[in-house]
């Protein structure tokens, strides 16, 4: 951990030897969501409603999705390279030194400039829960810090499974963004506007349902309103969500857990391979 | 003229080489329309009210800004150019006989176009054989189609004197990274492609078309659709063509003075 903060250190000295690009990159980053969310805004004066959910519960919706993005953008990005270092073989030098291979690819890289990003998702919080009248309690707070805390773990297997495949492919492979940018931006809108099979995809095999949608359907009371869903055959679905997304969420974890020691495996791969 | 060409020509060539990286982003393009497609789909369906713009009329303009992105989005970068002035390689480029204007503008329209070609046809057929609401439709009649390639054709010329200006700027800023970012995303949203223009508010609208971002993309796709009608569209080809003339005589007259500030250092 001292480690971490030690190369955090460093990261943050060397970004702010270039204050003007620095500082311009912030704020396009800032203006990269408030553009989407902006659209959002006016989509829901023309429309007033999606499928029953209104402006501000769609906000909350894309609050939660992309403050775990930015974070985990923040910490993990370093990942992104990781294609480079395999093929530059760099990676061996890396898995010789005497500390964790994952610490070390995790500090060689953060994104300083993702603070734009969080800062304006931040706002979009603020204001959906101002204007949402929620009675809260500790469980509903406890909820939205989960959401967004298993969000960051969620988006973080994704960048390692993509950097993971890169021991196969050697290329990095431009698809997995489907997965993490596709997937933020399918799972701003609470995910059942979406056909039955898109829904599905993102709750059971990618999880994003379970980080944003069907908790919130818990915080915002909506668990037993047929409002939310339109078609009758998933009513019952909902009714019992509550307690299936946290036992969901605890599938979450462990299908991270999984990738991670994916990741392991993958490790030993690349040192008989060299 | 006939160097542009020849440029333009090789540049092309090049382009087409990178087959794969082409497939994938075709497969990149479809999911994003069909993303489009859902979220529209379900903001129609939540409404009774007649909207400025038919669903059909609209999933026809995203299939067609998702297989013609190369050509339309102002953040596409050409990192040879960036290049050439962070490194100072700007010094061969100005021995060379030829306009600097010139060479880029065909360089950024060649890297435009190898790439739209290899990724439009492909999508377009896949999306025509989609069923009913999703599909790609043929437009309504000929004159329709005519109006929409020699708009396109405009709004690509206005794309590109719209991004030397950034390239320009960089003479200044060096770091082209954020401004870039801003540029690109604040045109963007005025060229309709964050939320199609007919959805927006009226102030806003009316902000669109006095800007030259909306020329680009809207105007010839919405024409396709069938959304804008015949004497509007004559009525902004002038429009278009007005802008062109504007900002190339503005891009060459900035670029003039920065390159009267330019200092190359070294023998």
């Amino acid at each position: 951990m001292r480690l971490y903060l030690q190369y955090l250190k460093i990261l943050l000295k060397s970004a702010l030897q270039y204050r003007v690009s620095f500082i311009l990159l912030s704020i396009g980053q800032f203006f990269v969501p408030f553009s989407i969310f902006i659209s959002m805004y006016f989509l829901f004066q023309r429309f007033e409603q999606i499928k029953g959910w209104t402006l501000y519960e769609v906000a909350l919706c894309y609050a939660v999705i992309h403050i775990a993005f930015s974070l985990s953008e923040c910490f993990f990005r370093g990942f992104d390279s990781f294609s480079s270092l395999i093929i530059s073989g760099e990676f061996d030098r890396i898995l010789v030194r005497p500390r964790s291979a994952l610490i070390q690819i995790l500090g060689s890289r953060f994104e300083f400039t993702r603070i734009g990003r969080l800062f304006q998702s931040f706002i979009v919080l603020v204001y959906a829960v101002y204007h949402l009248n929620l009675d809260w309690n500790y469980l509903k707070i406890i909820t939205l810090i989960a959401m967004i805390l298993s969000g960051v773990v969620i988006f973080a297997g994704i960048f390692i499974l993509g950097a993971t495949l890169t021991f196969w492919t050697i290329e990095g492979l431009e698809v997995i963004n489907i997965l993490t940018d596709g997937g933020r931006e399918i799972s701003q809108y609470p995910l059942n506007i979406y056909p039955n099979w898109v829904k599905n995809f993102f709750t059971f095999v990618i999880p994003f349902g379970t980080i944003n949608y069907l908790p919130l359907l818990y915080v915002l009371d909506k668990t037993n309103k047929a409002s939310v869903e339109s078609k009758p055959p998933d009513k019952p679905k909902i009714t019992f969500s509550t307690p299936i997304c946290l036992i969901l969420l605890a599938k979450a974890a462990t299908w991270i857990a999984n990738i991670f020691l994916n990741a392991g495996s993958g490790f030993t791969l690349g040192i008989n391979g060299v | 003229m006939i160097t542009y060409l020849s440029l333009f020509k090789m540049r092309l060539t090049q382009g087409l080489q990178y087959r794969v990286a082409a497939f994938a982003g075709i497969l990149t393009q479809f999911f994003w329309g069909f993303m489009y497609i859902m979220i529209y789909q379900a903001f129609y369906q939540s409404t009774n009210t007649i909207q400025p713009i038919s669903l059909h009329q609209l999933i026809t303009t995203v299939w067609l800004q998702q297989s013609l992105l190369a050509l339309i989005m102002l953040w596409f970068r050409n990192n040879e150019i960036i290049k050439l002035i962070t490194k100072g390689d700007i010094a061969y480029e100005l021995c060379r006989p030829v306009d600097l204007y010139g060479i880029w503008f065909s360089r950024l329209a060649a890297q435009r176009l190898s790439s739209a070609l290899l990724r439009f046809f492909p999508i377009l057929l896949i999306a025509y054989f989609l069923p009913y609401p999703y599909n790609f439709s043929l437009p309504n009649n000929f004159v329709t189609f005519i109006l929409f390639l020699i708009t396109l054709v405009l709004g690509l010329f206005i794309v590109i004197s719209l991004s030397m200006l950034i390239y320009i700027s960089m003479f200044y800023t060096l770091s082209g990274v954020g401004s870039i970012l801003i540029f690109g995303v604040i045109g963007e949203f005025l060229a309709g492609l964050t939320i199609p223009i007919p959805l927006m508010p009226k102030t806003l609208i009316i902000i669109t078309y006095l800007l030259p971002f909306r020329y680009t993309s809207d105007l010839p796709f919405r024409i396709y659709a069938g959304n804008i009608a015949y004497k509007e569209a004559i009525i902004s080809i002038f429009v278009q063509i007005f802008w062109i003339i504007t900002l190339y005589i503005i891009g060459k007259l900035w670029l003039k003075k920065a390159l009267n500030k330019v200092v190359i250092q070294g023998g």
